[in-house]
């Protein structure tokens, strides 16, 4: 009966543990199972909590015994979380041997919620160190492989939340996205992964890369689970002075309803063209065609600035991102190297960074200790504030002309491990189309739009809606992923490779 | 190698003043007493346990935020006001990046360019002179934890086997005062600093917004001085002095440096721009460490926190609602009890005593007696107690009341002062006191008329002298007659008795 379990959507698993159809504790020692059975070839998760999830799956289960109602339509249903969010049943590593062992004594707000929720936390996916990256191969830990082509990389830097669920082993997981670590994982996987308004989900607990950019968001198969997830995660938190004192936007029932009858798609002139592998911008403009059928209006927009979004990224990012690493130094908590009672306090500190931290992570260092110096930050982090402000403009003015922004989310499908390891700059290409939700604080999601024809791997569908107006993002998910089902005849993950010792049985749809 | 002694050069200060101008800034770090830490909900208590006032965000652990004390915030914007400056619609908190042990996320949140409050001016009074300080900006930071050196035998940093943290101050919300620089303070530049620090503690009492204790580190002051020769306008290169953490300090501290500089600058030396801590014991200065290459400490704006932006209507109703401030108050108290300088520099030396000598008159006391007893017989006995004044033991009222006894002819100064003396030991009120002890004024017409008259008998050299015109003499038998009275007659009685029975 457990191939049932694994190929349900997280909402119907929630609803079958409402109904005492199934119990959670079946259902989250399924996703363990298949956890143990391909972790060692997709190397998904940092730590996986079999004893604690279990023990939370058995209270979901004896509270639903004892009549009560469950606190959410999710409750009893598991979740794989980003090691970037403080938790305290495991270590929280960031993916960097500075921190290798670090027990957080607190939970991160999002980790509330979910507990709170009823969601079961299965454990801790990896990431690139400290987020920086986009394939997961910076991670201290080693990198992720893609499920869909083991060679190849499942992108970054939540490369483990998005293989978690593509390889059948979590329906649920928890991301992060400074520069595009949600959507651009999610579309090398063929999984749906949103990046909410900023502010609209609380950073606190979650490890700071950069803090203006960082958001946290769901990841999931469906476009109605992310949404179920997101409602669970959002809202204002007093404890993040950047949190949004609003009203979630009902972005479930925007990816129930689906319709974008009258809809105007506004397509991103400067997203797209040279550079783009054929194979993506085919599936992209045949996605708009969809849309235009389902009755959306495709209108195109420019967005001059985005030229310069990339500059901007990667100045504004490593700034940030130089003064938050600050505090790993050796002298609370983590990593210490060199403290033998002959080197000084500063010393430990630049033997412990020197050798905690991997090249990635210091190269963005460097990067913005420069961009912050005297003499440099008018020319350097000054000046890419106001391309920023630039950059908020032109999508001001383009969302006069369309209700949302589309795009690829990346140039091309998953490329393979250590391809582009020692050349950073194609890599921070990758992150083209993605960076500007980024820099003016959009809403932005991620979803499968179907498979390379020339490599048969994922490609991914963005959606950017202003800010608060992430239930577009939804609406016109649910409307892409319902016309391409009826297409394919089913989720795009079907068409996945199986994985060797996989629980799941390939004929059980 | 900080050393027991000097070996710096000094001019005579006079010598300096002749052929230099002085340059004074001040930076003061004003400690807030709110209850709670600038970011997060941790006590600020002093002398806790080490490290029992933490949380993950003053411990700065990984994923935590700061969040603003709304408190603190009120409390700069009232400093700022009280300084005269204008108040920021918008500005924001800065990080201010340098590594070190004490501080949790290896930058201090505080304010860059856009200082919560700026452009404020002081005016203060020396012996009838006026002294401007111009105030550059007051800032919101927050306060560092303390390195504790164990092992070794100085306590310091060098020679110690290792060192420990205590968090508790990590968060604590700071006001930073700067003023521009100061021209203008003539030979009297030592002075007006520490009239300066002297206004700003009272200042922030009035406010009751620090406990401004200097031995507690409330009040720090960074003194900066430079010299430049008569006549020139070319700023010299200046010393910054820490560690200054008294009023003295304060004017001994600058008074070493500007000693210092003038040697240096005469013997045709440059002065070498640097921190100089101040020793306390020795009174001189030390190198700290060399600022010839500025640090960079590469401000950021903070982005985890929301910029501030006080509303108008908010500004309006703090401005309205500011205490009258210390040195108005005296100023006016000054005018309408028509007190000399000389006076109120009394008033002034005695901490509290501006508040219970109003209190005294307000309680029906004249200003003159109130005066006369709060700045010697209780001030006094303060002293000896080695308590502030306003715990002598001793209300307004009651000094109202004694000195009511006094006018009404019933006390004489001495024995209110015994009065006085017996309140403040705890024997309870004074009415009660004088009825147990016997102390009112004997006016036994009977009995003084008899005592006058066996001072006379027994003295009569003297009475002869009085018999002869000369009328001052009459002390000699006043005296007498106070002396077997114990005390307890009405001199002024005395002397008219004294006058009447010779004539």
């Amino acid at each position: 009966m457990t191939t049932d379990i694994y190929r349900a959507d997280a909402l119907e698993l929630g609803r079958r543990i409402a109904a005492g159809e199934q119990s959670s504790v079946e259902i989250t020692q399924a996703f363990l199972d298949q956890i143990d059975a391909v972790e060692p070839q997709v190397h998904a998760f940092l730590s996986v909590d079999h004893h604690g999830a279990l023990e939370q799956a058995a209270a979901v289960d004896a509270r639903r015994a004892a009549g009560e109602d469950l606190p959410s339509p999710l409750a009893g249903v598991p979740v794989a979380v980003k090691d970037l969010l403080c938790y305290r049943n495991l270590p929280t590593t960031a993916g960097s041997r500075i921190l290798e062992g670090w027990r957080s004594p607190y939970d991160a707000t999002v980790v509330r919620k979910m507990l709170e929720a009823g969601l079961v936390i299965l454990g801790k996916t990896n990431l690139d160190e400290f987020a920086c990256g986009g394939s997961t191969e910076t991670s201290g830990f080693g990198p992720t492989r893609n499920p869909w082509d083991l060679d190849r990389i499942p992108g970054g830097s939540s490369g483990g939340s998005v293989a978690a669920i593509a390889a059948w082993e979590a329906p649920l997981a928890i991301g992060t996205d400074t520069g595009g670590s949600i959507r651009q994982p999610a579309a090398m996987t063929g999984t749906v992964g949103v990046k909410p308004t900023y502010g609209a989900v609380s950073r606190y607990g979650i490890i700071a890369m950069a803090s203006s950019l960082d958001q946290c968001g769901p990841c999931a198969r469906t476009v109605a689970d992310a949404a179920a997830l997101h409602e669970i995660i959002a809202g204002y938190d007093p404890a993040d002075s950047t949190s949004l004192d609003v009203a979630v936007p009902a972005v479930l029932s925007a990816a129930r309803n689906g319709d974008v009858s009258g809809m105007r798609i506004g397509v991103v002139t400067e997203l797209g063209g040279e550079g783009y592998a054929p194979g993506v911008e085919q599936r992209f403009a045949e996605t708009l065609d969809l849309l235009a059928k389902a009755g959306a209006e495709i209108v195109e927009v420019s967005c001059p600035h985005f030229e310069q979004a990339m500059a901007t990224y990667y100045l504004i990012m490593p700034s940030e991102m130089s003064s938050n690493l600050a505090r790993y130094d050796a002298m609370r908590y983590g990593l210490r190297v060199g403290d033998d009672a002959r080197h000084s306090a500063e010393q430990v500190m630049r033997a412990t960074r020197g050798q905690g931290f991997g090249a990635e992570v210091k190269r963005r260092i460097i990067l913005g200790t420069y961009a912050l110096s005297a003499g440099y930050y008018d020319a350097y982090y000054g000046s890419a504030q106001k391309m920023r402000t630039l950059i908020a403009r032109d999508v001001e003015a383009a969302f006069q002309q369309a209700d949302v922004l589309v795009s690829p989310v990346a140039p091309t499908t998953a490329y393979r491990l250590g391809e582009k390891v020692d050349d950073p700059l194609a890599m921070y290409k990758g992150d083209l189309c993605t960076i500007p939700s980024n820099l003016a604080g959009l809403a932005a999601g991620s979803f499968p739009c179907g498979l390379d024809p020339n490599d048969g791997l994922p490609v991914g569908f963005q959606v950017m809606a202003p800010v608060l107006g992430d239930d577009r993002v939804y609406r016109v998910g649910a409307a892409l992923e319902r016309e391409l089902r009826a297409q394919w005849g089913g989720p795009l993950l079907a068409k996945a490779p199986a994985l060797a010792g996989s629980k799941l049985k390939g004929d059980s749809k | 190698m900080s050393s027991e002694y000097s070996t710096d050069e000094l001019m005579d200060y006079d010598e300096v003043m002749r052929r230099f101008d002085v340059v004074l800034g001040l930076e003061v770090h004003v400690e807030l007493n709110t209850r709670s830490k600038m970011w997060c909900g941790c006590s600020t208590e002093f002398g806790a346990e080490p490290n029992t006032h933490t949380c993950p965000v003053c411990l700065g652990l990984p994923g935590s935020l700061p969040v603003v004390n709304k408190k603190a915030v009120e409390a700069a914007i009232r400093i700022g006001l009280s300084l005269g400056c204008s108040i920021a619609p918008w500005c924001r908190f800065a990080r201010k990046q340098y590594f070190y042990p004490d501080m949790p996320k290896n930058y201090q949140v505080s304010q860059y360019d856009e200082p919560i409050a700026f452009d404020g001016e002081v005016t203060l009074e020396l012996d009838g002179e006026r002294y401007v300080v111009p105030i550059e900006r007051a800032h919101m930071e927050e306060d560092a934890g303390k390195s504790v050196h164990m092992g070794g035998s100085t306590g310091r940093i060098q020679g110690s086997d290792y060192s420990l943290m205590d968090y508790n101050r990590a968060g604590v919300p700071l006001i930073e005062i700067v003023t521009k620089p100061i021209f203008g303070t003539g030979t009297r530049g030592p002075e007006v600093a520490r009239a300066y620090m002297a206004f700003l503690r009272d200042m922030v009492r009035a406010l009751g917004v620090s406990e401004a204790r200097m031995e507690q580190g409330n009040l720090r002051c960074d003194a900066n001085v430079s010299l430049m020769p008569k006549g020139s306008t070319q700023l010299g290169t200046r010393s910054e002095t820490k560690n200054v953490n008294s009023l003295r300090s304060v004017e001994a501290a600058l008074r070493y440096e500007i000693c210092r500089q003038g040697a240096v600058l005469a013997a045709g030396g440059r002065v070498k721009q640097e921190t100089r801590m101040w020793n306390e014991t020795g009174e001189f200065t030390t190198s700290g460490r060399s600022k010839e290459q500025a640090e960079d400490y590469r401000y950021l704006p903070e982005p985890d926190l929301v910029p501030v932006a006080p509303s108008r209507e908010w500004v309006e109703e703090l401005r309205a609602s500011l205490p009258e401030l210390p040195a108005a108050k005296a100023a006016r108290l000054r005018k309408e009890w028509g007190f000399s300088e000389l006076e109120m520099r009394d008033i002034h030396g005695s901490e509290g005593a501006l508040d219970l000598i109003e209190a005294t008159v307000a309680a029906g006391a004249d200003p003159a007696s109130a005066r006369k007893w709060w700045i010697t017989e209780l001030a006094r006995q303060a002293n000896e107690a080695g308590v502030p004044l306003a715990e002598v033991g001793v209300s307004a009222e009651q000094v109202a009341r004694v000195q009511r006894l006094v006018d009404a002819g019933s006390l004489n100064d001495r024995l209110a002062r015994t009065v006085l003396a017996a309140v403040a030991a705890g024997q309870g009120e004074p009415e009660v006191i004088i009825e147990r002890r016997g102390l009112a004024i004997v006016s036994d017409e009977g009995a003084l008329a008899a005592a006058v008259a066996a001072a006379i008998e027994a003295n009569p050299g003297v009475a002869e002298k009085i018999r002869g015109g000369k009328v001052q003499a009459a002390g000699a038998l006043i005296g007498a007659v106070m002396k077997q009275m114990h005390g307890k007659a009405d001199a002024a009685r005395v002397r008219e008795l004294v006058l009447e029975q010779l004539s």
